[in-house]
């Protein structure tokens, strides 16, 4: 059983993918939020391009959304030298690009997940909640929020999901740089073309089947315990 | 308490023109589905906002188009009872009820949880989720809700129509009780005349989004206007005694007394008594061998023929006027003229609430 034995290599590609999935799942979260009820309830000029917008990762190819980041974000790229020179942070190239890059691709699953949950909701609740005293931003904590969690909980575990498999855009964004950007795709991708790296592929193959199975599990878990609470008649 | 309020505003065909005072106790607002009754309460709560209006409660103005003033619903401090009761499924029915208290002001002396659950009778409701009650649970649960949050003024819409007749005779005694232990000012929605005559002080009947007339319920549901089929006299009385085994209550008029099935009567209680004019026959002498419990000695005030083969008697019985709908052969039959002494006949299953 030897073969099984992980190396330091593949744990910390291990490690690294659960991190920048875990960093990109839950930093776009607020995000996802705002977009997911902006694009259900509001009404404005240019929604249905921001919608578009939100939804490109999902149609192009992902070496096209890694090229157009790394326009962007790159060190001369219009967003990454601001970002450089006020902020001081640097993503390409970096496992915080990585992120980037996978908390792009999960976005459209993420607000899609969301957005029908809003839509979901009844209306008339909330407006129950404001003849209750309660003000806009009351509302949405204690009675939208409440209501939406398992759809909440279904778009964080999609994006978690997403990054975990994420491979075209980080690698042409961040490339495959071991201990900083090698996920475990592209560790994965990287043992394929080396000879004799077949054990070390089916080794992370296990891990990756694994992960995926004990979120997919998790979420159904999640779902289950908020369905209990909420229930809706 | 004093409320005005004036909105006009145009929705679709649908034109919207009413307004209304009240200073405190139960005002209805009475009409069939249609008449604006839910739009006007909808302007008084903030969830709609009219073309042109004014709302004035205790002289501070919550809503004027003129001054360009608007005081959103959250901030206005006013309770509503939605006809689907609207609770918060994820929240259990404690959490429910203290709801709209997290958002009270602290100034405001709130009504006591305990006296509410009591008197709605939800005590032992409190850990069960809304999903897990029935029609009348839920209604319950959704008044005490609006109550607990400190309104100055409680709306209700229609609260009793989604519901059975079971259920509405299990919740009207509680909103009398409501009406009578509570001090917060109801402005109550409803095209039930029974509910009406039991609940209101003041009657606002509306009418294709206008007020038609205003009054206590005895002058105004006595109206033609109002509902046909339902209209009729409304009495006030006390509960005089109460017939348990029977389960009967005896009110006494002003001078008669009238006999009622016992709907969670209290003695000494003041009560009104809707009489339906449809439900009450006239004899010309005393009847014997009837199982009517109740026949009232009178005389005919008024006879108001409708042309269309029937009439009114108004039939005067001690203080109280009492109507009779009848049709005009009996009227000839029977030869009723002014001043002539009658005896009204009113089955007492006639009057079950």
């Amino acid at each position: 059983m030897d073969w099984l034995a992980l190396s330091d290599e593949e744990w910390t590609a291990i490690r690294l993918s659960l991190k920048v999935s875990a960093v990109a799942m839950i930093v776009s979260l607020p995000f996802g939020l705002l977009v997911a009820y902006l694009l259900a309830r509001g009404r404005f000029w240019g929604k249905s391009i921001l919608n578009g917008v939100v939804h490109l990762p999902l149609i192009l190819p992902p070496v096209v959304t890694g090229f157009l980041l790394l326009i962007l974000f790159g060190r001369r790229g219009v967003i990454g030298a601001f970002l450089n020179e006020y902020l001081g942070i640097v993503l390409s190239f970096r496992w915080t690009g990585a992120a980037l890059a996978c908390g792009v691709m999960g976005f459209p699953l993420m607000v899609r997940s969301i957005r029908l949950s809003i839509e979901s909701v009844d209306r008339k609740l909330e407006e129950a909640a404001g003849t209750l005293g309660a003000g806009p931003t009351w509302v949405f904590i204690t009675v939208t929020l409440p209501l939406i969690l398992p759809g909440v909980i279904a778009g964080m575990i999609l994006a978690f999901a997403k990054a975990m498999g994420e491979f075209g855009a980080t690698i042409t964004f961040v490339s495959n740089i071991p201990g900083e950007t090698q996920t475990l795709s592209a560790a994965i991708y990287t043992f394929t073309q080396v000879p004799g790296g077949d054990a070390g592929a089916m080794r992370l193959t296990l891990v990756a089947i694994a992960i995926s199975f004990a979120a997919l599990l998790a979420s159904e878990f999640l779902a289950y315990l908020v369905g209990k609470r909420v229930d809706i008649e | 308490m004093t409320l005005v309020v004036m909105a006009r505003q145009t929705l679709g065909e649908f034109v919207l023109d009413a307004g209304f005072t009240s200073d405190g106790g139960v005002t209805a607002l009475f009409g069939s589905s249609g008449s604006g009754k839910t739009s006007l309460v909808r302007v008084i709560a903030g969830l709609s906002k009219p073309d042109h209006g004014r709302l004035v409660v205790d002289g501070e103005t919550l809503f004027d188009t003129e001054s360009g003033i608007f005081v959103p619903k959250h901030k206005r401090r006013f309770g509503y009872v939605f006809q689907e009761s609207r609770l918060f499924p994820h929240l259990s029915v404690r959490q429910n009820l203290a709801y709209g208290r997290w958002f009270a002001p602290k100034t405001t002396q709130p009504e006591d949880f305990d006296r509410i659950v009591e008197l709605l009778g939800i005590g032992l409701l409190l850990e069960r989720r809304p999903g897990k009650l029935s029609g009348g649970e839920k209604q319950r649960v959704a008044i005490g809700r609006a109550l607990l949050s400190a309104p100055r003024l409680l709306l209700m819409d229609e609260p009793l129509a989604a519901l059975d007749d079971l259920r509405k005779a299990e919740i009207l005694p509680y909103l009398e009780r409501l009406r009578d232990e509570t001090s917060t000012p109801i402005v109550y929605v409803s095209h039930s005349v029974s509910e009406v005559a039991r609940l209101a002080d003041k009657v606002v009947i509306m009418k294709e989004g206008r007020v038609e007339a205003v009054g206590t319920p005895s002058e105004v549901l006595s109206m033609p206007s109002a509902d046909r089929r339902d209209a009729g006299a409304v009495l006030t009385g006390t509960v005089e005694t109460i017939d348990i085994p029977h389960r009967l209550a005896t009110i006494r008029l002003s001078q008669a007394q009238i006999v009622v099935p016992n709907a969670h009567a209290e003695e000494g209680r003041s009560v009104r008594v809707h009489i339906p004019e449809r439900d009450v026959m006239v004899a010309t002498r005393r009847p014997e061998g009837l199982s009517a419990l109740n026949i009232l000695d009178g005389m005919i005030a008024a006879i108001e023929p409708d042309g269309d083969g029937m009439a009114r008697i108004h039939i005067r019985c001690g203080g109280d006027t009492v109507l009779a709908r009848i049709t005009a052969l009996s009227v000839e039959r029977l030869d009723l003229k002014l001043e002539k002494p009658v005896f009204a006949v009113i089955k007492t299953v006639a009057l079950e609430r």
